[in-house]
């Protein structure tokens, strides 16, 4: 069976649709991860044991087990408890949780490597612990951590596909879909393939001058 | 009242198949791992060229679009595998992408004084590599092998969508069978967190086996 380029121009509009899910997916399950995270590397530190112990054992959970199952969980499960989520919802909050733990690690280490000066000096500041994290220590540990974070969220891209099994129309759906439909499944998954590789070489470039422009840290 | 004895003779055959997927795609990526990782260090610009593509090209697309292009696209190329196959050898090839990289990092990071040393010794570039440079490289290499291997183990559960019998599937059929979705889920998230703890426990394990001897040596 030859490569056919009639149907790669009659199918590309249902892929770019679905290109479009699979990029909407990464951005919202990115944002929703930063916010997890930075929450996550707090409740770690909290000087409550009970807090930090059960959210520490909740992430180290999270990240041993396969991001599919979770989603299953998400999509399956929480219904029986009366928690009905749209697909595009439960993929958004797979993917935030799943790689939440994984920005939570990122966010440790750059809280980790702020000066303790800066925390001695907040405290001479007469700053109460609010007003140090928020003036302090966040605006300095974030920019570091870009780059790590930005990896992070290269992965979770290249994860979005498990979304179709939840029924999520992206990328990968999109293409078993007309492959079904044609019966041709050379030209749909040859194409997955090349806009994964190309939308990630695209996003190492961004990654790189990322790290020219935050990696550094300076004091 | 669901008689649950039956089914969970199902979930442990997905166990074994999960296991079995894990051990032999791990045997996998350490050959492609050490292939890759060697090779971008090659003198010669073609072995150089290659590694560098072998391991972009699966760093760039995502297992799920490797598997499913294995799966579909290779019997039409006249390549039939069965989907254990198909799984083992895309895991392998993905996992061992990544991991190409760690051997390259591992490598790189021994001094540059023991590359001299070699030469003082009038070691060949095997002989040094084989005696010297890798046996302090690997101990550099193995705490990131054991990540790999648990993502590796969590990568597992996507080839359960190419009709593999493993844990996700099994736990799909119970879900089908009986209408229950909690317990499935529930119980191979718990597995699957227990085979990672496993795999990290082993891997410390074997770390500590294997700087024995080496005190004084690495710092």
């Amino acid at each position: 069976m030859e490569w056919d380029w009639n149907f790669v121009w009659q199918i590309m509009p249902t892929l770019l649709e679905g290109v479009k899910i699979t990029i909407l997916a990464t951005l919202l399950g990115s944002v929703l991860a930063a916010a997890i995270g930075l929450a996550i590397a707090l409740a770690r530190r909290s000087p409550n044991r009970v807090l930090s112990r059960s959210v520490g054992f909740a992430a180290e959970f999270i990240r041993g087990t396969p991001l599919l199952v979770q989603l299953y969980f998400i999509f399956y499960v929480l219904p029986d408890f009366g928690i009905l989520l749209p697909p595009m919802v439960a993929g958004t909050i797979g993917l935030g949780l799943h790689y939440g733990t994984y920005a939570a690690e990122v966010y440790r280490a750059g809280i980790d490597n702020v000066p303790s000066g800066q925390w001695e000096a907040a405290k001479a500041c007469n700053l109460n612990a609010r007003q140090t994290w928020t003036h302090v220590i966040i605006p300095q540990a974030i920019p570091p951590m870009i780059p790590a974070l930005a990896n992070y969220f290269i992965a979770m891209f290249k994860e979005t596909p498990l979304l179709s099994a939840i029924t999520v129309l992206e990328l990968m759906n999109q293409a078993k879909s007309v492959a079904n439909t044609y019966y041709r499944y050379v030209e749909p998954m040859t194409l997955v393939g090349a806009f994964f590789l190309v939308i990630s070489l695209f996003s190492v470039i961004l990654l790189r001058w990322l790290e020219r422009r935050y990696g550094r840290v300076e004091y | 009242m669901i008689d649950w004895s039956g089914y969970l003779g199902l979930i442990l055959h997905g166990a074994l198949v999960t296991i079995e997927l894990t051990l032999m795609g791990s045997a996998l990526a350490i050959v492609m791992a050490f292939l890759g990782g060697l090779g971008r260090l090659s003198r010669f610009f073609a072995v150089r060229a290659l590694a560098t593509a072998y391991i972009e090209f699966f760093r760039g697309t995502s297992i799920f679009v490797q598997l499913f292009w294995a799966y579909f696209v290779l019997p039409v190329a006249g390549v039939t595998l069965t989907p254990l196959q198909t799984g083992v050898l895309a895991l392998g090839l993905n996992v061992g992408a990544y991991a190409a990289e760690v051997v390259r990092g591992a490598i790189q990071s021994i001094g540059k004084e023991q590359h001299e040393a070699c030469i003082a010794l009038n070691l060949g570039r095997w002989q040094g590599m084989r005696h010297v440079i890798l046996p302090q490289a690997f101990l550099v290499m193995l705490p990131t092998f054991g990540n790999n291997a648990i993502e590796l183990l969590k990568a597992t559960s996507v080839v359960s969508l190419i009709s593999l019998a493993d844990l996700t599937f099994e736990a799909q059929v119970v879900r089908a069978q009986t209408g229950n979705t909690l317990v499935p889920f529930t119980t191979i998230l718990i597995i699957y967190f227990i085979f990672a703890l496993a795999i990290s426990w082993a891997m410390r394990r074997l770390e500590r086996r294997m700087a024995r001897g080496l005190d004084g040596v690495r710092v």
